[in-house]
């Protein structure tokens, strides 16, 4: 599938969600949902890239999350750019700091040490309820966005169109990290880590930038997630969060960014239309789907659709 | 003039085995070494020691009168040593060209995050080495799709590509077609007397040794049983016997 | 931290790090044999312990002995470890058997996912307990203080007993041998005539009735929630994880670490209970990466 049938896939997309999402009120918080889940995802394709899986990355949306409440809590002033801002740069200098760390590691290993720390972040704001108002959690009242303070529903139209914006510029950017000199490297992790060796690159090093970068991205999303739903909870950060993550970055495929968002739309068709229609079974239908689309199509819905394939006269989609 | 690589007394022993015996080892540049010896007597393990792989138990590695007896194989590459494998270690995942352009991009050191690795590489550089090794019609195929013989040519390419100062090649010539192993060797000693590049190679193939050799070096059990020019090391009887499996 | 306290904690510790080693012996032993990380065991664990409680309650009337009513949680245990482990097994597992691990484990999550909706519409939201259990047995006195025999003798012995029967059976029996062929090279097994298949199944079986049995053990003293799996599935993890993936023994000491470490917890710093185990996982994994008791592999290039 060519670049020009992508972007018009996202020029279709861009409006179907914002005609949708602002005709149909109750439609809002969800299209921000799966765009804030889209992004995620988008980060764990950025892992999934370099042939590693984190079952631990809710927790960079947890911290940005939370970042952005105390922030609140200590300046209510503050404009919800600057929050969403501030919450992104926080999980991406821990994203930064933990990466030194979890380089050293790969496969399972790399998924269990992020599931840890994931889950000490997680035990511990769920315990000490003085600072994190515990399982409760800490809600988050409506700032101003770009110096306009919004009603509720036009608050959620300025975060809606602000995610859009937001999802289709990361996209865009990490597409374009899949090709550079970078993040072939890091896909060269994923097939032969000795070789990158051998020609003198740092693996460690390659992998702590897409690391970085995917936090950033994790981050990006939990502060939208915090906006939008106004509070944040420890379960931001736990490992079912973790593990939806990976389901939507698996469902819509890592061979091309848009597959995050792919993913994130029919996770929440289904969640949403379960809910809707069959009360009690979201997770089996989830469950179901995601049986079925590593059996079939283990390459998700954009590999299906054969997105991001070189034009190569031999060999099949990447 | 010091050696290009030296190794002092240097071994490496594991659960009773020796896999490499107190090897006292120098090579000068401009050489054209060839090691022959039995599968298991220590070829390979001596190269992946002296490459940072593996870490020795004892003994000293210099290259270039530096100590680099503690180096991983990522510095020690960025010394100038290239080095190809016995099972070729590429990206399967990619192309052909982008293998190459890994290759390239890696000896230049500063990866881009944002200007694709095709503009990043110096293209006209990949043509040249593909035409050397004779891949060009196979730019833009997935390495995975490449049969064995030019997986090596490609395994070597990738270690031409960082233009070493020392090419070490662990059996550049199995798998290649029996009419292919000469154009191969000739072609990668032309480019690297251009370059004037010292070469190592592992050969099992008595007519390339004795063709493109200035040195062999036989190993038996983990030791230098005979090291000297072409001629006197494949009539030593030892080594007809031990190596060639000839009486 | 006096002597009281300690001896306190520590008798709650052994108590606790007998369930979660029963819990994590089965996750590590399916590993260890099958290369899989099956997220499921979760599911075991609470199924196991949501039948455990239907069983008693049904059972226990006014005078049910206390054998009737154990005997009850080991058939929920084998019943469960039985139907689910077959199904997942058999139903799942082996289509997907050549593929990625990490293709397998999600398959396992997607699995648990459908578990856990499933359990909701048999056994509701409402929690349950199999409180009689305890209440049968009684309570002893030691050091000054009360236990249920439940908690100090029962759970512990039964893990005790679990561990060594099992080494016994690896050891001893010819089967349990092949199993250990099968954990060292599938393939060297499959070429020495041992039928692969039917060893996987019966390992994961194993395993299956050792989570349910965690969960069974675990429902006269837990509040049975949806939600307990989820819980029991990471916790275990970081039993196995922090001993080494497949290493009995090791899940053995690493159960009774944790355990004892957040009893300590819960006496003096209530707020750092959930978090220990966790805190030990990281701990073990920055400082050895695969675990105490694992040794790790080279890679040959």
């Amino acid at each position: 599938m060519s670049t020009n049938l992508v972007r018009t896939m996202v020029v279709i997309g861009a409006l179907a969600f914002l005609g949708l999402g602002l005709s149909l009120p109750w439609l809002k918080t969800p299209a921000i949902f799966v765009l804030s889940y889209g992004l995620a995802a988008l980060g764990v394709v950025v892992m999934l890239r370099g042939g590693q899986i984190s079952f631990g990355h809710a927790m960079y949306a947890c911290i940005a999350g939370y970042t952005v409440a105390f922030l609140q809590r200590a300046h209510p002033e503050l404009d919800g750019l600057v929050l969403i801002i501030a919450g992104m740069v926080v999980a991406t200098l821990a994203g930064g700091i933990i990466g030194v760390f979890v380089v050293r590691y790969r496969a399972i290993f790399f998924g269990m040490l992020n599931l840890a720390l994931s889950m000490v972040l997680f035990s511990l704001l769920a315990k000490m309820y003085e600072i994190s108002g515990g399982t409760d959690g800490l809600r988050i009242d409506r700032p101003t966005l770009a110096g306009i303070t919004f009603d509720r529903s036009g608050y959620e139209s300025a975060l809606l169109i602000g995610s859009l914006v937001a999802a289709i510029f990361c996209g865009w950017l990490v597409q374009r990290y899949f090709r550079s000199a970078a993040g072939e490297a890091l896909a060269g992790i994923k097939t032969n880590e000795a070789r990158l060796e051998y020609l003198g690159l740092s693996a460690r090093r390659i992998l702590w930038s897409g690391y970085v970068i995917s936090a950033a991205l994790v981050g990006l999303s939990g502060a939208l997630f915090a906006l939008v739903q106004g509070l944040v909870t420890p379960e931001m950060g736990y490992w079912l969060r973790s593990g939806e993550f990976v389901f939507i970055a698996i469902l819509g495929g890592s061979v091309h960014a848009i597959g995050a968002f792919m993913g994130a739309i029919v996770f929440t068709v289904i969640k949403l239309g379960a809910a809707a229609f069959l009360t009690g079974v979201w997770q089996m239908l989830l469950g179901i789907t995601l049986i079925v689309v590593i059996l079939a199509a283990p390459t998700g819905i954009a590999g299906l659709l054969r997105i991001g394939t070189r034009r190569a006269p031999e060999g099949g989609a990447r | 003039m010091s050696a290009l690589v030296r190794t002092e007394k240097l071994s490496l022993a594991f659960g009773g085995v020796v896999a490499a015996d107190a090897i006292d080892f120098e090579l000068q540049a401009g050489e054209r070494l060839a090691v022959i010896g039995a599968n298991g007597a220590g070829k390979t393990t001596f190269i992946n020691i002296v490459t940072g792989f593996l870490k020795p138990t004892s003994g000293r590695i210099f290259i270039d009168g530096k100590d680099v007896t503690a180096l991983d194989p990522r510095r020690i590459v960025r010394l100038g040593v290239g080095r190809s494998f016995q099972l070729p270690q590429l990206f399967l995942e990619h192309t052909v060209r982008q293998c190459l352009e890994l290759a390239i991009v890696g000896k230049a050191g500063r990866l881009g995050f944002f200007r694709s690795l095709s503009a990043q590489a110096d293209q006209k550089e990949i043509d040249h080495t593909m035409e050397l090794v004779g891949l060009r019609e196979r730019a833009d195929d997935l390495a995975s799709s490449l049969p064995e013989g030019q997986r090596k040519l490609l395994d070597v390419a990738m270690a031409l590509t960082l233009r070493p100062k020392l090419l070490i090649m662990d059996e550049p010539t199995s798998g290649v077609a029996s009419e292919d192993k000469h154009d191969l060797m000739a072609a990668v000693m032309r480019a690297l007397s251009e370059r004037e590049v010292t070469s190592w190679f592992v050969e099992h193939d008595v007519d390339i040794v004795t063709q493109y050799a200035t040195r062999v070096a036989a190993w038996i059990s983990g030791k230098i049983a005979a090291d000297g020019p072409p001629d006197q090391v494949l009539a030593d009887p030892t080594v007809k016997r031990e190596v060639l499996g000839v009486a | 931290m006096t002597v009281d306290l300690l001896l306190l904690a520590l008798a709650d510790g052994v108590s606790y790090a007998g369930l979660l080693f029963l819990v994590a012996l089965g996750l590590t032993l399916i590993f260890g044999v099958m290369g899989i990380v099956n997220v499921a065991h979760g599911a075991f664990f609470a199924f196991g312990g949501y039948t455990a409680a239907t069983f008693v309650v049904a059972l226990s009337g006014p005078d049910t002995p206390a054998i009737v009513l154990l005997l009850a949680l080991a058939a929920a245990a084998i019943l469960v470890g039985l139907v689910m482990g077959t199904a997942l097994e058999a139903g799942l597992l082996r289509r997907v058997q050549d593929k990625d691990p990490i293709l397998q484990l999600l398959v396992t999550f997607a699995a648990f996912m459908i578990f856990e909706d499933l359990q909701r519409l048999i056994w509701g939201a409402s929690p349950r307990s199999a409180a009689a259990v305890v209440d049968s047995l009684g309570t002893l006195e030691l050091f000054d203080v009360t236990y249920t025999r439940y908690q100090i003798l029962l759970v512990p012995a039964i893990a005790i007993v679990a561990y060594f029967s099992l080494r016994a059976f690896l050891r001893r029996t010819r089967i349990g041998k092949q199993i250990v062929a099968v954990t060292h090279s599938r393939e060297v097994a499959t070429a020495l005539g041992i039928n692969a298949k039917r060893i996987g199944w019966f390992t994961f079986v194993i395993g299956a009735m050792l989570g349910a049995l965690g969960g069974a053990l675990a429902a006269p003293v837990t509040s049975l929630v949806p939600g307990v799996g989820t819980d029991w599935i990471v916790l275990s993890f970081s039993v196995v994880a922090t001993a080494g993936l497949g290493q009995i023994t090791g899940a053995l000491i690493a159960a009774l670490i944790i355990g004892i470490a957040r009893s300590i917890a819960v006496y003096t710093m209530p707020e750092l209970e959930v978090v220990v185990p966790y805190l030990i996982m990281v701990g073990v994994l920055l400082v050895r990466p695969s675990g105490l008791f694992t040794v790790a592999q080279a890679r040959r290039i």
